[in-house]
């Protein structure tokens, strides 16, 4: 594919607003987990939470939601606001499309309605705004409202590969002509669903989560915002060179043992951008620090790439975002290549010597020109994507 | 302008139970009687997963089963987009009830069954499908950025996709908040090229004109009872084999304008 041009990108985190927190924290060493509970969630475990969050501004007061609030803090950040009006004078509103992907969507805000009833019977309060908050498409409709785009806008719910996906569908719908550039994304916010939903899975783990380490025993969830300007033809230092997308057809909880959905996804992602595994600098993992996502991927990643290419897994930093996981680790593939950072696997003390992959166990500076970022999902949905220099 | 080619067609709402039986009511020659939709049972999924799926999973596997008896292609080569507004409200009802009392207590299936993806997936397990799918929504426009989505596939990734729309009636505290009227699924097999079942081919372009509304007050109820619904127009059009274009609402101010043109 021709790349497509990254004109201006941003992320919010537990690690914090914008690219230069992000980017410092990396420097630093510094994860944005915490051993604190969300709201009045009590299964011991740690988050990594956005802080505040202010409420939305009185003319879109109506989609007022936690994970909608983050995405207006999110977009906020790096003067993406300033980007996108700049994006709307060139191509007008009605050819910017909206791709956001989420798994949350607005769900707190449904857990905190079902408290106020007493039964299916009684009404759920006032204040519900289920379009604006429970419905899936809310965080992408919220942001092109925010943006004022009237191009085609979609929301992608594939669980944790949601806003990895939203790359390639952006490609497509510009490809066929149903759009000229794209403001892609993701929000994903905690909420109880997750917590308790990941916690009886035992897939939740009471510790930091520990990608790649002996004793990992599962994930720390997240929260965060972040999104990408996708502008065909304009100049710019960074793009989208290539994606994949592939299916497990394998179980809907657990990824295939050999990774083999991950393989053809990263498979794939390198045709696209007419690279062979060599032509990779660095590889942000799905590294989810759960005993089987770990070992399939890594089965996957040394499959491909031998012990060769430099890897890791940033959720040890942001936790699980999700939804916005992928829009999260794509901000940072972009990071690393614009500043030179290869980010180690935090919180890992012994690497799982079963593991056979390069991962980065100490910090490194080095000039990335090409990074693949993994995601892959429940229900077993991957997508790779090649982010880096156009050549 | 986007076109692709309409292989099969496959249609399950209250009183069209299958696109065999729908089209002569679609096309006006029978009367729309509503009936009560029976409970489906999956025929891809092995017996176990069969009594345990959701309604979700069982209203889309509906169509989309539906869709591939029409169809040359085998489902695993297609890639498929899953599009629904809601996905399973009666799953997202137990699990934010149970949240609400103590102790908090998840069902473990419930929650992996609860991603908006959960029909997505099942059906890429069920039919060992490998190729991609995705799991969209766009509200009450959900049709039409679904059937986007699978004409861009198409023009652009693969030979052929698989659009499932579909999207039930909420539980009693959730319908107040997000009424859809009856349970709805349309699924279509879309191609790049003309394959030789093929029923029609779509050309999709963006229009100013008004949304086609049916004649029919049942059907008209439908289409604007559930966001699956709002495929019926195109369905008509299909079950008609004649030349026709309809216009279906997108998000915000977009209409797009499906010609029809049958093979």
């Amino acid at each position: 594919m021709t790349p497509l041009g990254i004109t201006h990108y941003t992320a919010t985190s537990a690690l914090g607003r914008g690219r230069d927190a992000h980017l410092a924290a990396l420097r630093n060493e510094t994860s944005g987990l915490r051993a604190d509970a969300f709201e009045t969630c009590s299964v011991p475990c740690w988050v990594g939470e956005v802080g505040a969050l202010a409420p939305l501004p009185a003319a879109l007061s109506r989609w007022d939601c936690r994970n909608n609030r983050l995405a207006w803090l999110g977009l906020q950040q790096d003067g993406f606001l300033e980007a996108v009006a700049a994006l709307r004078a060139r191509h007008g509103a009605g050819r910017i499309g909206v791709f956001i992907g989420t798994s949350t969507a607005g769900v707190h805000s449904t857990e905190l309605a079902y408290r106020e009833i007493q039964s299916p019977d009684t009404p759920l309060p006032q204040w519900f705004e289920y379009e604006a908050s429970q419905n899936c498409f809310s965080p992408a409709e919220f942001v092109r409202r925010a943006l004022a785009l009237e191009g085609v806008a979609i929301a992608i719910a594939t669980a944790c590969s949601s806003s990895a996906k939203v790359f390639a569908s952006a490609a497509r719908a510009m490809r066929a002509g149903l759009c000229d550039a794209a403001v892609v994304g993701g929000v994903d916010s905690l909420c109880l669903t997750t917590l308790y939903g990941f916690h009886g899975l035992q897939l939740l783990s009471p510790d930091i989560c520990r990608p790649a380490d002996a004793q990992r025993n599962g994930i720390s969830i997240g929260e965060a915002a972040g999104f990408v300007i996708l502008e065909p033809g304009a100049p710019a230092a960074l793009a989208l060179l290539g994606y994949g997308e592939s299916s497990d057809a394998h179980h809907m909880s657990s990824p295939h043992p050999q990774g083999e959905g991950a393989a053809s996804a990263m498979r794939a992602a390198l045709e696209r951008a007419g690279l062979e595994p060599g032509g990779v600098d660095y590889i942000n993992l799905h590294g989810t620090a759960t005993p089987a996502n770990d070992a399939a991927e890594d089965a996957a990643v040394h499959g491909m790439f031998g012990d060769r290419v430099p890897c890791s897994s940033t959720k040890g930093w942001t936790g699980h975002t999700l939804g916005a996981a992928a829009i999260v680790e794509a901000a940072i593939a972009l990071l690393c290549v614009e500043h030179g950072v290869l980010p180690r696997s935090l919180n890992t003390r012994q690497r799982d010597p079963a593991l056979r992959a390069a991962i980065l166990l100490e910090q490194r500076s080095a000039r990335v020109d090409r990074v693949l970022s993994n995601s892959f999902g429940f229900g077993g949905s991957n997508c790779s994507l090649l982010l880096g220099r156009p050549a | 302008m986007i076109s692709a080619f309409v292989e099969s067609a496959g249609l399950t709402a209250p009183g069209l139970s299958g696109w065999a039986a729908a089209a002569p009511v679609l096309r006006g020659d029978a009367p729309y009687l509503r009936a009560d939709l029976p409970p489906y049972a999956p025929e891809l999924l092995p017996p176990n997963e069969r009594r345990r799926a959701s309604q979700a999973v069982r209203l889309a596997f509906a169509a989309a089963e539906d869709a591939m008896r029409g169809s040359s292609l085998a489902p695993a080569d297609l890639a498929s987009v899953f599009a629904t507004s809601e996905a399973d409200t009666a799953i997202l009802h137990r699990l934010c009830t149970a949240l609400a009392r103590e102790p908090r207590v998840l069902s473990p299936i419930d929650f992996h069954n609860s991603v908006h993806n959960g029909a997505a997936g099942y059906w890429s397990i069920a039919t060992r499908c490998r190729q991609p799918y995705s799991a969209i929504s766009a509200y009450d426009a959900t049709f039409a950025a679904g059937l986007l989505e699978a004409a861009a596939l198409v023009q652009a990734d693969a030979a052929g996709s698989l659009l499932v729309c579909y999207d039930l009636v909420p539980p009693a505290p959730l319908y107040r908040t997000r009424p859809l009227a009856e349970a709805c699924a349309i699924a279509l097999v879309l191609t790049r090229e003309r394959g030789a079942r093929a029923l029609a081919r779509l050309d999709i372009t963006q229009t100013e004109a008004a949304e086609s509304a049916l004649e029919d007050p049942g059907l008209e109820r439908l289409r604007r009872g559930n966001p699956a619904g709002r495929a019926l127009p195109l369905m008509r059009a299909l079950a008609c084999a004649a030349t026709a274009s309809v216009t279906v609402a997108g998000v915000g101010t977009q209409r797009f304008t499906l010609g029809v043109t049958p093979c």
